[in-house]
């Protein structure tokens, strides 16, 4: 009850910050706000399409919240996810042929692998090195992408050289889509078991324990001989393979072939919605959920204002702010409270 | 090109990403991470471009620049500094509130027929030296005079390594740090508004394209001293000068050299490491006990 309550605040207000934003932006509110709710729920063309977004928001979301909870500030979602969709697509090009669902699976796990290589990487420069994770991902970030840019121009490009895209996966090698009028995939299935997993995992393991404790006093953990440094280039290569799994499965399931335009900023948006969901697994399904659908939403919002998803960032960059000073502010009323008992 | 129109070409391209570096230096020192410098410089180069296109001067446009990187650095700072909440998350917020608002305000303009491009520069001494470039090296020189020279760098370089020596010499770190952070801000909206009306004279949606985070890379290779955060930003300069010169004459893939500034940096870091220089406490919220 307590947990749908807050769910329920948290909607609201994020609906105030996108009303806020709208009208900032000189938009009639009603009228856009009514847009958004047609692109996102409006029907179930909406809805599907509302959870294609959702989906990648999900499993990145997730990727952050492994690592954020280990104390490892994996910013580098969108590179993880570019380097899954190459990963796919190597895996794709090299075993053409073969079974398509053999072929399915072998891709994305290809996607998670290099994305969980990637993040493994920062996370060991991070633990052996000394280059803040911080840093070092959001450099890898722009790496990423410009390999995706060089491949798709050498030894990825379609057949025909013509343009800069890789080739079309076959229709069978595709993930399953049930209805053939929206974009809805099985992908989104993969998201939700991710969430359970990765709640699993976190809650009940000892691993998931470790992980926490680290993040939570390094010195704590070190106390009860838990390996830091291993636990944290560990909790970096789940979160890189999270990230990558988002990057194969709008591979696989979406998009069918990479372009220099394929990230669309997923990984970095995947931030703010797992510190949105509060870095807990079900917090981040929910506010991927909500922020898929302001990206469905918008698509239709662009098509009668000249504003489209650019409006995302804006709104949760406010959101964040507002919920970083509201748990404050909560924080220090509890404390009070505390202090007066 | 002769040697000294290839080396402002190349001052050129170092002088934002320097800027910026120079500004996160200070803000380093005290112990706040501004991870929004992306999003600061994102905003003031919209604003630079935009006075400047209104009132055809581009001091004026400077100057709206630098005070909207300070406003919305201290925003931020109000929550890193005097919140004390977490330095990466309301950096990250900035940086995203950045990219929308200018991406959404770009497209809004463009709707109605504003134009982001040929605004007005910056009129050239002599014919060859950009005023603001300029002031690159007295900036840098003033930050180390800052740092180093002076008594409250000394107190703002406590606040970043033991914070409570600060505080029990009578300052407040708090204070300190959010001096840090205006000059970090301000920073960050000259250097924002030179990418605009210094290099492009023109406006274009996430045009920053990472310079607020090479900047963040930059102070950790220049080991948070100014002269040396100079010297690395004239390095990425260079290589980013490396990819418009090469453009079309290289065999080699442009994408190569378009990595070369990222690729340097990571192995740089790789090689010296977060060493002893960083300030202790930096990134760590300062909480006033009692």
């Amino acid at each position: 009850m307590k947990v749908l309550i807050r769910y329920l605040v948290l909607f609201a207000g994020l609906l105030f910050v996108v009303a806020l934003t709208l009208a900032a932006f000189g938009l009639d509110v009603v009228q856009s706000i009514n847009y958004l709710w047609r692109g996102a729920a409006g029907d179930s063309v909406a809805i599907g399409r509302t959870l294609v977004r959702a989906t990648p928001l999900t499993l990145a979301g997730l990727g952050i919240v492994v690592a954020w909870r280990a104390g490892m500030y994996n910013i580098g979602g969108e590179g993880q996810y570019v380097l899954g969709g190459i990963g796919g697509a190597i895996v794709a090009k090299l075993l053409v042929g073969i079974a398509p669902g053999v072929l399915s699976v072998l891709i994305i796990l290809a996607g998670a692998g290099f994305g969980a290589l990637l993040g493994a990487f920062a996370g060991w420069l991070q633990v052996k090195r000394g280059v803040q994770v911080v840093i070092s991902t959001i450099l890898m970030n722009f790496l990423a992408l410009l390999l995706l840019e060089w491949s798709l121009r050498g030894p990825l490009q379609e057949s025909k050289g013509q343009t800069f895209v890789s080739e079309s996966l076959p229709n069978a090698v595709m993930l399953m889509r049930p209805d053939r009028q929206s974009d809805l995939h099985v992908g989104v299935f993969v998201a939700l078991l991710a969430v359970v997993a990765v709640w699993v995992f976190l809650k009940f393991t000892p691993a998931g324990f470790r992980l926490r404790v680290v993040g939570e006093s390094a010195s704590a953990a070190r106390a009860n001989k838990i390996d830091v440094g291993k636990t944290q280039i560990r909790a970096m290569a789940l979160s890189g393979g999270l990230c990558g799994l988002a990057g194969v499965i709008d591979y696989v399931g979406l998009t069918g072939r990479l372009a220099d335009g394929f990230a669309q900023n997923w990984g970095f948006i995947a931030i703010p919605v797992a510190l949105l969901g509060g870095l807990n697994p079900w917090g981040t399904i929910v506010s991927a959920t909500y922020f898929g659908g302001l990206f469905a939403g918008s698509e239709v919002l662009k098509r009668f204002t000249p504003i489209g998803s650019s409006l995302v960032p804006a709104v949760q960059g406010l959101a964040v702010l507002a919920f970083v000073g509201l748990s404050y502010w909560l924080n220090q009323r509890s404390e009070a409270k505390n202090g007066s008992d | 090109m002769d040697p000294i129109s290839l080396g402002l070409r190349i001052i050129q391209f170092t002088a934002p990403t320097a800027f910026a570096a120079l500004g996160e230096t200070i803000g380093q020192k005290t112990g706040v991470l501004n991870i929004g410098l992306e999003g600061t410089m994102l905003v003031s180069a919209y604003a630079a471009v935009v006075v400047s296109g209104a009132t055809g001067s581009a001091w004026l446009g400077l100057a709206a620049a630098v005070g909207l990187g300070l406003l919305l650095t201290m925003i931020q700072a109000y929550f890193t500094v005097v919140l004390a909440s977490d330095q990466v998350v309301a950096g990250t917020a900035v940086n995203l509130f950045g990219l929308g608002l200018t991406s959404t305000l770009f497209d809004l303009g463009v709707a109605e027929g504003r134009e982001y491009s040929g605004v007005a520069g910056f009129e050239k001494i002599g014919g060859v030296i950009d005023p603001v470039l300029v002031l690159l090296p007295i900036l840098g020189f003033g930050v180390y005079w800052l740092l180093f020279r002076m008594e409250i760098g000394l107190a703002m370089r406590a606040a970043g390594e033991y914070p409570p020596a600060a505080e029990s010499a009578g300052f407040s770190v708090i204070r300190l740090r959010l001096w840090g952070q205006a000059f970090c801000g301000a920073f960050a909206g000259l250097a924002g508004a030179y990418l605009t009306l210094g290099i492009s004279q023109s406006f274009a949606q996430n045009m920053t394209a990472g310079r607020g985070f090479i900047a963040i890379a930059l102070v950790t290779f220049g080991r948070w001293r100014p002269g040396w955060v100079l010297a690395a930003s004239a390095l990425i300069g260079f290589l980013e000068w490396l990819q418009f010169a090469v453009q079309g004459k290289s065999a080699l893939p442009i994408q190569l050299f378009l990595a070369l500034p990222y690729v340097v940096a990571l192995f740089v870091l790789v090689l010296v490491g977060k060493g002893t220089q960083q300030p202790q406490n930096l990134g760590v919220p300062f909480r006033r006990k009692g």
